[in-house]
Parts: structure tokens; sequence; C-alpha cells
């Protein structure tokens, strides 16, 4: 037997935006064994709703994420109105809808870009961070803000846009996603990445499931499963099936992501068909009683936020499972078996945020 | 449209008997989460083909145990180190277990503080 | 069926096209309509209710109602819009432009004209001296 040899990864890591570590069992170059260790960034924000009215919380909950914000501010509010009981109007979820898939389309972006740096391809890098930028435009544009929006509330959004602004955008979106078409060629056949990502990280459908991986990383494994087919909000009225890949690496993650943001550009343009004129918020009168457990999709999987009322303006308890600790588990089964060179890969290949995994 | 959550009330020892049929039905294990009342109440919760399923276990605040799931659901071990460090439950047979250094606070079991006499 | 042409062809295009960056200092930042800049207050419509400080997520509104005085830390302020919304008279706004940058950790302070409130109706049978 080789000699094993534990090499520290992180907390500080050229890949990792943010801090995680993990302690790399090796034998030569094999990694045998992870072992992960979170927790340098706990911010106990999950505590701050006994402090805050569950009106102002919708504030800390976009603020939990620099990139999915809008998503994990629409994930609280739902759990809110479910308790509550609110009826939301339709323009509303549908707007919901609208910037949430912009969200995908920008973090997938961020993503891709980012995951093209960990492998030494810079260029690429720069080129997708300036599509990206296009998206952020739009966002400014209609909600003010380029990564933190404000832009739900318990009970509907807070902006609207107007019917011109909207077919403006619509137009802007074409020359983003031709622009997006050519970086995506990119990722599809270049032969550094499917040099680099090929047989990576390899996650089976068997580990997959049992570990309760979610988002792309679970669909890149060949399971058939998206939180957005439970149909919340205005996803009932949209048509879309979850993209599924079978080939289990870094890839496959890759190339899921690569065709989500064609899917998001897709279901962008049925909200801009299905959305009718109306109301943009409901008015809300009362306290939450109850609980309830919200489930929606981020770009990085699914999200859930449990929410418990009281009959007070605090909540007794919110809290936030974030798609990358779901995640945390499967990634170590793909680093068990890699290359030591490959680790900033593959880490990079199951979209952290450790951030928000430690809320 | 809201999705219908059914959640079944259960105690300690039957936890791991409940547990691992769900995981042979494929079972996935999608969080666990405590709420901290009068009583400390640790949810589990599963999910099949877009189905809900809630297991809830009430607990006394002070000095309750609860055995580990992990050697059925190994992804178990990240929310069991969290309810030892946020909430101070020990959890028996965790098979990654850091010994209360999961997340680096300065005080112990901030979610679940004690009373002051 | 890899290749490495299509990076090429993108580099290669990127040579004819102009910078993607924008040369902020030297050519102004662009804001839109929507932007969230920085809160603004028009002091003459401030009634010191104190809504603002109250809705502040981040306390980065003070309000002295009895010297009038009306403060803000910037370095403080997350841009959420929350008070411009709670406010009633309308006096604060949000402006699409960014606050100056600043070397120090300065409070912005305003002075509001303390407004009495309207003399109450005095009753009958009460003479006004009481009041």
């Amino acid at each position: 037997m080789a000699n094993r040899t534990i090499i520290p990864f992180g907390p500080q890591h050229p890949v990792l935006p943010e801090p995680i570590h993990l302690d790399l069992v090796l034998e030569d170059e094999k990694v045998v064994e992870a072992i992960p260790n979170v927790g340098f960034v706990h911010r106990g924000l999950e505590l701050l709703c006994q402090k805050k009215s569950f009106q102002d919380m919708v504030l800390v909950a976009e603020r939990i994420c620099g990139i999915c914000s809008l998503i994990h501010g629409v994930g609280f509010v739902q759990g809110i109105e479910k308790v509550m009981n609110l009826e939301v109007p339709e323009r509303a979820l549908f707007l919901r809808v609208f910037w949430g898939e912009l969200s995908r389309i920008h973090s997938h972006i961020l993503w891709l870009g980012l995951a093209a740096d960990a492998i030494g391809f810079e260029s690429l890098f720069m080129h997708s961070w300036r599509v990206r930028e296009m998206v952020l435009d739009i966002f400014e544009e209609t909600t003010g803000g380029r990564v933190i929006f404000d832009a739900v509330k318990v009970g509907g959004v807070r902006k609207d846009i107007s019917k011109e602004t909207f077919t403006r955008i619509m137009k802007q979106l074409d020359k983003v996603e031709e622009e997006y078409k050519q970086i995506a060629e990119v990722f599809i056949k270049d032969f550094t990445i499917i040099h680099r990502w090929s047989n990576v990280g390899v996650l089976s459908k068997e580990n997959a499931a049992k570990l309760g991986a979610v988002g792309p990383t679970l669909r890149a494994s060949g399971i058939k499963s998206d939180t957005r087919m439970l149909k919340y909000g205005a996803y009932e009225k949209i048509d879309f099936e979850p993209i599924v890949e079978h080939t289990c690496d870094c890839y496959a993650r890759s190339l899921v992501r690569v065709k989500e943001v064609y899917q998001s550009f897709d279901i962008i343009r049925q909200c801009y068909n299905k959305i009718s004129e109306g109301e943009i918020e409901t008015k809300v009168t009362g306290f939450p009683t109850g609980e309830f457990f919200s489930r929606v999709e981020q770009p990085r999987g699914e999200v859930i936020y449990y929410v418990k009322g009281n009959g007070t303006k605090f909540l007794d308890r919110f809290r936030v499972r974030t798609p990358t600790f779901a995640n945390i588990p499967p990634l170590l089964q793909m680093l068990a078996g890699c290359d030591l060179a490959d680790v900033p890969a593959i880490i990079i290949s199951i979209d952290p945020c450790i951030s928000c995994t430690e809320r | 449209m809201f999705e219908q959550q059914e959640i079944i009330n259960i105690t300690k020892e039957e936890l791991l008997s409940r547990v691992t049929p769900l995981f042979k039905d494929e079972y996935r294990l999608v969080q666990i989460c405590c709420t901290r009342l009068d009583k400390l109440i640790v949810d589990y919760t599963f999910d099949k083909d877009y189905k809900f399923l809630g297991l809830r276990i009430e607990l006394p605040l002070e000095g309750s145990e609860l055995p580990s799931i992990t050697d059925v659901y190994f992804a178990a071990f990240a929310y069991e180190n969290e309810l030892h460090d946020l909430f101070g439950i020990k959890v028996i047979g965790n098979k990654i277990d850091f010994g209360g250094k999961f997340y680096r606070i300065n005080e112990k079991t901030p979610f679940n503080k004690k009373q002051e006499a | 069926m890899s290749d490495i042409l299509t990076m090429c062809k993108i580099v290669l295009s990127s040579l004819r096209k102009k910078t993607a960056c924008q040369m902020y200092p030297v050519k102004p930042a662009k804001f839109y309509k929507n932007s969230r800049g920085h809160i603004a207050l028009e002091p003459a419509k401030c009634i010191l209710c104190t809504l603002c400080a109250k809705r502040c997520p981040t306390g980065a509104i003070e309000v002295d109602r009895t010297k009038g005085v009306w403060q803000i830390n910037r370095f403080k302020c997350i841009l959420c819009n929350e008070c411009v919304h709670s406010c009633r008279p309308v006096a604060l706004s949000m402006e699409n432009q960014y606050a100056a940058p600043s070397a120090n950790k300065d409070i912005e302070t305003h002075n509001v004209e303390i407004k009495k409130p309207a003399a109450k109706p005095v009753a009958p049978g009460e003479s006004a001296e009481n009041s």
C-alpha cells in the first residue's frame, strides 16, 4: 500500500470564491477520501426572524446569497403566503418567474465562466462574464439593482414592467441569446474542455439518488428531477421538461447548465406571451399562523424554506436549506478516486455557494 | 398552487425503523430541521417523485439525544452536526462527527440558549 | 467532434470589436431610471415621523424629533428602498446616482424644521389659555 498523505485544500484557494476546507487523503496522486469542513462564515441569519418582522425578513432572505437572491426571496414569501392564505395576483407570479429565470441565466453564465477559469481557460471566462453583464443591465433597468433586487414582497412584487419596456427587453434578450450561443458552442465542443471534464468526478445514478444530490448535479446523473415541476407560482402555466444528461461527469454537469440557459430563455418568452395586465400586489393584513416547507428551484438546485408563524409579526422559526448543503455529500463521493489535479474542477462543478450554505 | 405536505409524528425510538424502509423505497432525504418552541421539534423531510413526506420527533429542551441515521442516509451527517452545534442535541453514531466544530461559533448552542434563572 | 476553432473565432473576432469594459472614471457610469443609487431627503417635506428609522433594516437612519435632525449613515444603508416605501409625506426618494465616495465614515445630517401639530380645536367651555 502506498503511503497516505493528507493535503489540506482551502479555505483559501484560487478556485474557491468562498471558504470551504477539505482534508484530502491521498495515495500517491489519487484522492482516497475527502473530509469537508465548513463553518467559516456562519452568520446565524435564521435567528434574525425573532428581531425582524416577517415583512422585513424578505430583505434578509434576499441577502442570503448574492447570486440567486431573488429566488431566495420568492421561496420565503411563498411560504408566508401559504400560511397566510394570500391570493397573489397572476401578474406578480409571472414577474417572479421572469426575474427568476433571468437570475438562472445570469447565475449559470457566471458558473460557466468560473468553471472555465478553474481549468485555466481565462479568455472563455471573460467572454462569459461579458455576456452576463448584458443580463445584469436588464436587471438594473427593471428592478434597480444589479445582484440584489429587492423586487419581491409578501403579497406580490414591488416593481412593475411596462409593456414597452417588456417588449424592448425581449429584443435585448434575443441579442443576449445570440451572444450566448457562440460561447455555449465552446462549452459543448472545445477540445480542452472535453479533455478536462470527460470522465472526471463521476457520480453514478444510484449514488446521486442515495446521497440526496439536487439541481444540475442530480440531473447530470440521469435523474429527471426539477423542483419547478411542482408547478408552484406561475410555473403552472408554463411548459417545460427538466434537462437530463446521462454521462454523470463534470462535462455532463456543464452541459445541463448550458442547456438550462436556453430553456430559461424559452420560459421567459412564454412568460412574455402569457402575462396579463393587472394588479401586482395584494394587501397583507394579519400575521402568519401555521407552518409550511416552501420548496423552489434555484440555479443550484432545490432550496427549502421552513416558516413557522405564531400569530405575531415575528416568526417562530425561519429555516433555509440551500442546495450546496445537500450537494456536499455527493461532492465527497465524486472526489473519492479522482486525481489531485482534478479536485478544483470537481469542486466547482457542483457550483458551491458556501456563504449561503451556512447562512 | 401549493403542494400537499404530510407530516407524521413519531418517537425517537421508532426513527430508524421508519427511515430504513423509506431508503429502500428510494426516498430522497431533503433536509433535517429543528425548531425550538417550549420543546425541540425535529423534522426529517423526504421526497419521492415530488411527493413530500415529513417525520416529526419531539424532544425535551435540554439533554436530548437522537440516534443517527447516517447508516442509512449518509447525507444526514451534515444536518446532524448542525443539530448538535446549534441546538445541543446529542446525535449518537454519526459517521462523520465533528464533535461540535462543524460551525466555528463563539457560544455554544446559539439557537437553543439556556434559560437564565 | 472536439475542436479549438470555435474559441479561436471568438477571440479573433473580439480583436475587431471595441473594448467591452466601460472606461469608468473617464466615461460616466450609466444609470437607469430605476437604479438604486442613494437615498435623498427633501427636508421641507419631512414631518419627523420616524417611520423610516423604524423600518430601516440596518438602522442606518436616525431621527431626533426634539432637535429636528434627520441623519443617515451611508455606510450602513443597503439601499433596500424600505424607507422610501414607508415615507407618508414622500420626503424621501431614491436617486439613481451613487452617493459620493468618502474617506471618513461620516454621518450625513439634515436639519428639519419641527412642525408644530395644528392647534387642536378648543373644546367649548374651556378657555384657550388652559391649553
